[in-house]
């Protein structure tokens, strides 16, 4: 069974985060993952830098600049996993951009996940339909698990469609907007999560976008499996460097 | 099924086209689909359309003879002067329509991306003529180096607002936009300046500029007596002017479509715009088209003389011309097109935009034969590239 399907049969409620690889330096990838896992996350999402990232806010958008910069490449990061399963357990996701993964090639791209173990994607711009027709198959074939994004404006009948061809856990974007720019939730977050929750889905949702510390955290997963922190903790990795993850996570729960 | 160069009812153009955006854009974009057709085709739209267009823009735009240029090169060559349009260049077609849109639509804020700043003045004008709130990004370089058109977007009570992130230029200022729209789902229309972006925008752009083409029909038939010419010619940046002028004859094969695009200080330079040559299938602003980029996908910079050139990809109608060979490629330097400019200047006393100018140096090296009947898009007007040409030209 994958990795993210085990986890998200825990029961308790999930921390994952999200980090630009490469970043701060190219070559804390590794370090990143490793000290993530001590300090008792339970699932990453490693971002793989694209220069053009539309779904992003200012943080993960100069995160992803400076690890081009350093050199970060596609070629680059799965170098960097070839061992990561000898000392990391937890799920991991690559979340990135369709361009640079059609530029390596979609089906070497995703051949050399599994080869690393990774155990799913996430592609903001890849549409829903373009997965079900072109890339469903490629994507079984090697294992690996798509995450679809739905938002507070996506219809009940474009969530059940999705929910229909996912097989892993829905990603909840909590309002409008792009990554980092929330730093609280009102009833609007409360109703969309309660709106959600209600609709039991067959996928377990975890929420992304506008959690920053442990109230928003408890918040959003008072109805979802989890919660995805990702501008907040690049920005502690900013402040404080690779070595004081665990005082961020320990903040968070 | 007869073949077609038009976008087929999935929203490609061949293998390019689609909308390959975020979620969060979804709902917007899917209305705009669902709706632009028959918002676009009622008949108090068409009215509004083309009465705007008539009274306000000026059109129909004259599609000159121009005889010394003719002469030189050996051939009849008419200009599509849309030069003369309200704000100086074809945009204006393009933002009547979608402000038009935007109206029925029931959205109340609009926003634009913009490069050199026409696409932005051509935004704040029918904003300001609506009575629309009007916010336009613009890369933070750019602002810098177009000055008087930020100030003019500023008189017509548009706010400009700086894109500072990437290489600041217009491909992030399109960034810009897309996130404020993510951001503003609900009462913002954006009004894409080019025939780039997700579907259904390259469509309804390429069929609000489709009347460049629709006159010079008519035109030609009173000139000619024949309604098609045997060649087009335009530059292409995005596409939007070339897309206009191409459109009527996209699937009419005795025509020949002619894309000039800017290349730089030369095609393999380093410092180029040159989409077709030096491009690769990728995805940008939410459409798969070709697009310069770096072997790894990152999208690259691209460089030409002239500000409404240098978009790093060009649109998926224009993608697929060049890939299936419906449409001639032809790449120009800086320094053939301000030559060109120049000519134009004192053969036929036009000041070209150096858009213009790239497509206008062509006939130093495409011979045409002298019964042909050759139509060039003259997209617009110099003024706003004084600056440029005196500085090269040292005047």
């Amino acid at each position: 069974m994958n990795r993210i399907n085990q986890k998200l049969q825990e029961d308790k409620k999930l921390l994952s985060i999200y980090f630009t690889a490469g970043y701060p330096s190219l070559n804390d990838t590794v370090g990143v993952l490793q000290n993530l896992e001590k300090s008792g996350v339970d699932m990453v999402e490693i971002g793989l830098p694209f220069s053009d990232p539309l779904a992003d806010g200012p943080t993960i958008q100069a995160s992803s600049t400076q690890a081009l910069e350093n050199g970060m490449t596609s070629e680059i990061l799965f170098e960097q996993l070839t061992d990561i399963r000898k000392t990391v357990s937890i799920p991991l996701i690559i979340m990135g951009y369709l361009n640079p993964m059609m530029q390596y090639g979609i089906e070497a791209f995703c051949a050399k996940c599994k080869e690393v173990g990774i155990d799913g994607l996430i592609i903001p711009d890849m549409p829903v339909n373009v997965y079900h027709e072109q890339f469903q198959a490629i994507f079984e074939k090697y294992g690996l698990i798509n995450v679809f994004l739905i938002t507070p404006q996506t219809s009940e009948e474009r969530i059940r469609f999705i929910d229909s061809i996912s097989d892993g856990f829905i990603y909840m974007v909590s309002s409008a907007g792009t990554t980092g720019a929330k730093s609280s939730f009102g009833n609007a977050q409360s109703d969309y999560f309660d709106r959600i929750g209600n609709m039991n889905l067959k996928n377990p949702q975890v929420v992304g976008f506008g959690i920053s510390n442990r109230e928003t955290f408890t918040q959003a997963t008072s109805k979802a499996k989890g919660a995805i922190i990702g501008s907040a903790f690049i920005k502690h990795l900013t402040k404080h460097g690779v070595d004081t993850i665990s005082d961020f996570i320990n903040e968070i729960r | 099924m007869k073949k077609t160069y038009h976008v087929n009812e999935k929203g490609y153009y061949g293998t390019f086209g689609g909308a390959y955006i975020p979620e969060m854009l979804y709902p917007n974009v899917e209305e705009l689909r669902q709706k632009y057709l028959d918002i676009m085709y009622e008949d108090s739209f068409q009215k509004e359309f083309k009465q705007l267009l008539k009274d306000y823009v000026g059109r129909p735009s004259p599609l000159f003879y121009a005889e010394r240029l003719s002469e030189k090169y050996k051939t009849k060559i008419y200009l599509k002067r849309e030069d003369l349009n309200h704000t100086g260049a074809h945009k204006v077609n393009n933002t009547i329509g979608q402000i038009l849109m935007a109206k029925r639509l029931g959205k109340t804020r609009i926003i634009a991306e913009t490069g050199a700043g026409q696409h932005g003045v051509a935004t704040a004008t029918v904003c300001a003529l609506m009575g629309m709130e009007c916010i336009v990004y613009m890369g933070e370089i750019d602002i810098a180096r177009q000055a008087p058109n930020v100030a003019r977007m500023k008189m017509l009570g548009a706010e400009v607002r700086a894109a500072l992130s990437g290489s600041r230029t217009l491909k992030d200022a399109t960034n810009e936009a897309i996130r404020d729209w993510i951001s503003n789902p609900v009462d913002t229309h954006y009004i894409i300046g080019s025939v780039v972006g997700p579907h259904p925008y390259p469509d309804m752009v390429a069929r609000f500029q489709a009347v460049i083409s629709e006159e010079i029909e008519w035109q030609l038939q009173e000139k000619e007596g024949r309604s098609y010419p045997d060649h087009v010619i335009a530059c292409v940046g995005g596409g939007s002017n070339a897309a206009g002028a191409f459109y009527q004859y996209l699937d009419d094969e005795r025509v020949n479509l002619i894309a000039v695009e800017a290349a730089g200080k030369g095609i393999h330079s380093g410092e180029s715009a040159a989409t077709s040559v030096l491009g690769e299938d990728g995805i940008i602003h939410g459409s798969r088209t070709l697009l310069m980029q770096t072997k790894d996908g990152q999208i690259t910079e691209p460089y030409s003389i002239s500000a409404g050139l240098d978009y790093p990809g060009v649109g998926p109608m224009h993608a697929h011309l060049y890939a299936s060979n419906r449409a001639e490629f032809i790449s120009i330097t800086d320094d053939e097109a301000m030559t060109a400019g120049l000519e134009l200047s004192q053969l036929e006393g036009i000041i070209p935009a150096i858009e213009t100018s790239h497509a206008l140096a062509i006939f130093d090296t495409r011979k045409f034969k002298e019964d042909e009947i050759v139509v060039l898009n003259l997209s617009g007007r110099g003024d706003k590239d004084l600056n440029t040409y005196i500085e090269y030209f040292k005047l």
